[in-house]
């Protein structure tokens, strides 16, 4: 880790407006979903609720599931794989691999070594666990619920008071939180249709799991998270209590300020003609993106909260940690 | 350095890949406009479920049918057309159900499968699915021979790859004859499978419950006659991937992840001998014509220029973030310019609106289908 310290300067302000102003109706849930299609900084936020969680004095723990490990290298964290890793104070991270939550349930399913062995080593087993489908959701979406439970199945797992998932994206629509209740249809009876239905409870239970939809101030991507909370809600069923619309450009110009800078982007040469149009430019992204803004405002039921595009070449923790005080 | 009209220059398969939110949907939609601008016949194929593709076309919506664009739009949005846009949504579902339809050795069979609950998952949410059945809708497209070109929009997986791999995947999948053996372990079979086998399956049988498992079998048996034909068809789909008359297109982002990713992906392609035609890297930040030196005595310049020093702080500071980002994107794609040995990533600024209609798409195209010196002036002419 690099570039920052819990004494530092930078850090403090994130701190106080976590604990004065703590985000009670998204942050007292057990489970937030983070999710949105690709590419709109779904690891950028589920990093900054982590951090803002584990400000307001919350014992955090940020999941990434698909191992792409975006969540550690924000952090400016080594790989952290299948292990609870703490990266700040009261802020753990975890990569859920399908494969290690597949064998960690066998682990706590069967308690004879034997079996389990005989299990492990046999083609069925390898066989059908890569075949079915649906199975790698299932297990990936039942290690996020044990780390979610105060009992904690795990030995001497830790207890988490808020367990944030950044999810993959939707590009098979809501399939991904969907998985449990298939499951439960699928196997009528036996230990994993009561097991699935537990977990599909849990996901729609509005008082422990809720979903922070992330958007971008674009024409499509609006229309896609307004039919993502359509769907969130009435397909799968989950509180949706959040709309972060990430990457706003802030308003640097007034009108008549674009128009002297009209005038001299076409009067001028060089630099100061490269700025004026730089300045227009980014008047003119900020004024269609206001728009979208209030588009996404109409079309959506959750609360929307924008967050700010920040200039600057790669994020790291300290601009998750800005973010972070803009999330309440 | 060649332009992406030479890339495509007697291709009649373009593959788009790249990962999620790099503007992959608008690209393909782009391309394929730009095509039939020039006089083909272009289909553009989206499995993309959020109807991103009939948005930018101003269709109300995509059916698991090619549907042509009205050429009537073209001329209200000022876009010449002298060849023809069409475009479909590929349904993975339906797209199965065809296959199942054409695979099956009976009636009896085919309602067999389609009714398993098993099936009913796989056909939607098996990883993969949808992925092969863009494979197999490309195929079907591109043996009909109705069109001269036909552009694929791949799905927006987290690994820009998963696509290549779900033909295999999924004939794997199917040739699970294995489990149908496990699944009676009396007579024969159990001779077959010995006894560590049906001990293994007892165990299972505990963790998972017999009705679960029970459907699988049957899932697997309903199929086991099918895998021939299934086995058949992913190896031509496969030699289709590969014709010298397929071209495969990187689209990706200036920043570094996506870099990073389009770098991943083309060592895949080369790997697995597929023809890569080039990369498109969309939003780009351009650098500004400038002259040296002059950016320090900015503010001053502005603030005399304008009359007004807070107004030339404020342009300034915008400018130098501004500067920030194109000068990242500029080291990111020297970096992949680097990785590919190529100097011929084609580079779509980041236009002042963002792209959701035909007219959209051509201002696009400007980019896409430029030339050398097009290029160059263009860069030069943007700030």
């Amino acid at each position: 880790m690099r570039g920052y310290s819990y004494g530092g300067r930078l850090f403090l302000p994130a701190l106080e407006i976590a604990r004065n102003h703590p985000i009670h109706d998204l942050l007292d849930k057990r489970l937030v979903i983070v999710t949105g299609k690709g590419g709109v900084g779904k690891t950028t936020v589920a990093v900054a609720l982590g951090m803002r969680a584990a400000a307001e004095g919350k014992r955090t723990i940020v999941c990434e599931v698909a191992s792409q490990e975006n969540a550690s290298r924000m952090f400016d964290h080594a790989e952290v794989g299948f292990h609870e890793v703490e990266m700040e104070e009261n802020l753990w991270s975890i990569s859920i691999d399908p494969d290690e939550s597949m064998r960690e349930y066998v682990l706590l399913q069967l308690k004879v070594r034997a079996m389990r062995d005989l299990l492990f080593r046999s083609r069925i087993f390898t066989y059908l666990t890569a075949a079915t489908p649906g199975l790698k959701e299932l297990v990936t979406i039942g290690k996020i619920w044990e780390l979610a439970q105060l009992d904690r199945k795990v030995k001497k797992g830790r207890k988490y008071d808020l367990v944030i998932v950044d999810a993959p994206a939707t590009g098979h629509g809501v399939g991904f939180l969907q998985t449990p209740r298939t499951f439960a249809n699928m196997a009528r009876v036996g230990p994993i249709h009561s097991q699935a239905e537990t977990l599909d409870r849990f996901i729609t239970d509005h008082e422990q799991t809720g979903t922070a939809i992330v958007a971008l101030p674009e024409e499509m991507p609006v229309n896609e998270s307004a039919a993502l909370e359509r769907d969130l809600r009435t397909e799968v069923g989950v509180a949706v209590d959040r709309v972060y619309l990430n990457g706003l450009y802030p308003e640097r110009f007034s009108k008549s300020e674009t128009e002297r800078l009209s005038a001299l982007a076409q009067d001028e040469r060089g630099a100061a003609r490269a700025a004026a149009r730089a300045a227009l430019s980014e008047h003119e992204r900020a004024r269609c993106q206001r728009a979208q803004l209030s588009r996404l405002r109409r079309r959506v039921e959750a609360p929307v909260k924008s967050l700010p595009f920040l200039f600057e070449p790669d994020l790291g923790p300290e601009a998750a940690r800005r973010l972070s005080r803009k999330l309440a | 350095m060649p332009t992406l009209q030479d890339i495509l220059d007697g291709k009649q398969i373009c593959i788009c890949a790249g990962s999620g939110g790099v503007g992959k949907t608008t690209t393909s939609a782009a391309i394929a406009t730009g095509m039939a601008a020039q006089g083909l016949k272009v289909c553009v194929l989206t499995i993309d479920p959020a109807k991103r593709l009939a948005d930018s076309l101003g269709l109300k919506e995509l059916g698991n049918e090619a549907r042509r664009v009205e050429p009537a739009l073209f001329e209200k949005q000022g876009v010449e057309m002298k060849g023809e846009l069409w475009a479909m949504m590929l349904d993975a579902k339906a797209t199965f159900d065809e296959l199942i339809a054409r695979h099956a050795p009976d009636e009896e069979s085919r309602e067999r499968i389609l009714e398993n609950r098993i099936y009913q998952q796989v056909s939607t949410a098996l990883a993969g699915s949808q992925e092969y059945m863009a494979m197999e809708k490309l195929f079907e497209l591109h043996t009909e021979g109705r069109f001269d070109l036909l552009v694929l929009d791949t799905p927006p997986t987290r690994n820009a790859l998963d696509f290549l791999d779900a033909p295999r995947r999924l004939t794997q999948f199917i040739e699970g004859k294995s489990l149908r053996v496990f699944m009676k372990p009396t007579g024969l079979a159990a001779k077959v499978a010995g006894r560590g086998a049906s001990v293994a399956l007892g165990v299972l049988k505990r963790l998972v419950g017999f009705d679960l498992l029970a459907d699988l079998a049957e899932f697997f048996n309903a199929f086991s006659g099918m895998v021939e034909g299934f086995q058949a068809r992913a190896k031509r789909v496969d030699k289709l991937l590969a014709d010298p008359a397929t071209c495969f297109l990187v689209v990706c982002g200036p920043q570094g992840e996506p870099i990073d990713e389009a770098v991943y992906f083309h060592r895949k392609l080369v790997e697995a001998k597929l023809p890569f035609g080039g990369v498109i890297v969309n939003k780009v930040h351009y650098p500004a014509d400038q002259v040296p030196g002059e950016v320090e005595d900015l503010p001053a310049s502005l603030a005399e220029k304008l009359g007004d020093e807070d107004l030339a702080r404020r342009v300034a500071a915008n400018f130098s973030d501004y500067q920030a980002l194109s000068e990242r994107d500029a080291r990111n794609i020297a970096r992949l310019e680097n990785e590919l040995r190529t100097k011929g990533v084609i580079r779509v600024p980041y236009l002042d609106e963002d792209v959701h209609d035909l007219a959209g798409l051509a201002e696009i195209n400007r980019y896409l289908f430029a030339t050398g010196e097009e290029r160059v002036e263009i860069a030069a002419g943007r700030a």
